[in-house]
């Protein structure tokens, strides 16, 4: 019952830090639930943060340390504790934001926040690249994605799928 | 030019058509880049929403907290099918990934690093750098007109991985610039007119 309140405060407190994409919040994540509770080491920590960046959706590396921990009530623990408090303050703020529309400081305020918010998904972007440009390869596999997505109306999932196929004939053929 | 114009059928939308839509997403987006995703389905080819909403929406995902793809989906879901239409996007988006990570929770104790599976993630990873600067590119390139705009997605930028500020002080920094900047503009062009 100790563990299931622990997870709960250390989680929802998280999700209210997580600004600017799920790796803003890795460096107090890991001084936590490493650190500070010991529930995982630092390589369990590494290893779960990559499987989490390549399963398919947001990344939701949280479920797998609340399973670790506490079986399937932890993962559900830590789930409603990391999705719950953003969700319900965003959607009270996107309530409030259709409500407000139209108003003049609000279309300022959008209009000043839309490069910020573009500029923030090109800075996550370049941090992401940073560990997945690894050779001419990555870069002729980003490059040729970045084309045709922008080029065509694609399915996305279907580059991602080509990248997996490059990379295991890169592999092979090695 | 694809066209930005908004289904008629998205009005009568059910809310199982939109956890439908959300779990394919949330089942496909590997590798990262599920903003691409969600706009790649949602605006490009069921055309449920235009692209201006779209930005208005990730703008907002993106300055609170929380993971932006669930917040993204959330609100799109509101907006498509309010309350009722919010809790079937989160719950479609997140339920693959959730499952899948459940799985590997348990599972970690016999879990061994497999090659294959190394090198297929070293092609994914790439791949999600393509779509996700291709999508960025699209959504500035339906916003943007005008030579400031640019310049602070460049601040942004530079704040953030060349002098390492952490995000919300970038936010509130340059954001509070970018809102004083843009309200002058506001004014000298009302001035003019």
């Amino acid at each position: 019952m100790g563990d299931a309140m622990d997870l709960a405060r250390v989680f929802g407190y998280l999700s209210m830090i997580t600004l600017g994409g799920g790796i803003a919040v890795y460096p107090e994540l890991s001084a936590l639930v490493v650190d500070a509770h010991r529930w995982l080491t630092s390589a369990q920590l590494d290893y779960l943060y990559g499987v989490g960046q390549a399963a398919p959706g947001p990344n939701l590396v949280i479920v797998s340390i609340g399973a670790l921990i506490a079986g399937f009530p932890g993962a559900l623990i830590v789930l409603v504790a990391f999705i719950g408090p953003p969700a319900l303050l965003t959607f009270a703020v996107g309530r409030l934001w259709t409500r407000l529309r139209g108003r003049a400081w609000v279309v300022t305020l959008q209009r000043a926040l839309t490069p910020v918010s573009i500029g923030l998904l090109l800075a996550g972007c370049l941090t992401f690249a940073k560990g997945a440009m690894t050779g001419w390869m990555a870069f002729a596999i980003a490059g040729v994605a970045f084309v045709v997505v922008l080029r065509t109306r694609i399915n996305p999932a279907v580059m991602v799928l080509a990248g997996a196929v490059a990379g295991i004939l890169a592999f092979v053929l090695a | 030019m694809p066209s930005t114009a908004t289904n008629e059928s998205a009005q009568k939308l059910t809310a199982l058509q939109l956890f439908g839509a959300f779990l394919l997403i949330g089942a496909t987006s590997f590798g990262g880049g599920v903003i691409a995703h969600l706009r790649s389905s949602i605006v490009v080819n069921r055309r449920w929403t235009d692209e201006e909403t779209f930005i208005e929406l990730l703008t907002i995902s993106q300055t609170l907290p929380g993971l932006k793809a669930v917040n993204l989906a959330m609100l799109l879901g509101d907006r498509l099918r309010g309350t009722l239409g919010a809790v079937v996007a989160i719950a479609g988006i997140s339920l693959p990934g959730a499952l899948l990570m459940y799985v590997v929770g348990v599972m970690y104790q016999v879990e061994r690093e497999r090659p294959y599976v190394k090198a297929a993630l070293e092609g994914v990873a790439p791949a999600a750098v393509g779509l996700i600067l291709a999508t960025t590119v699209q959504l500035g390139r339906s916003s943007f007109a005008r030579i400031d705009d640019f310049i602070f997605v460049a601040l942004t930028v530079i704040c953030i991985n060349r002098l390492h500020v952490s995000v919300p002080h970038t936010l509130l920094g340059i954001g509070v610039l970018a809102v004083v900047w843009y309200a002058g503009v506001r004014r000298r062009s009302g001035r003019t007119e």
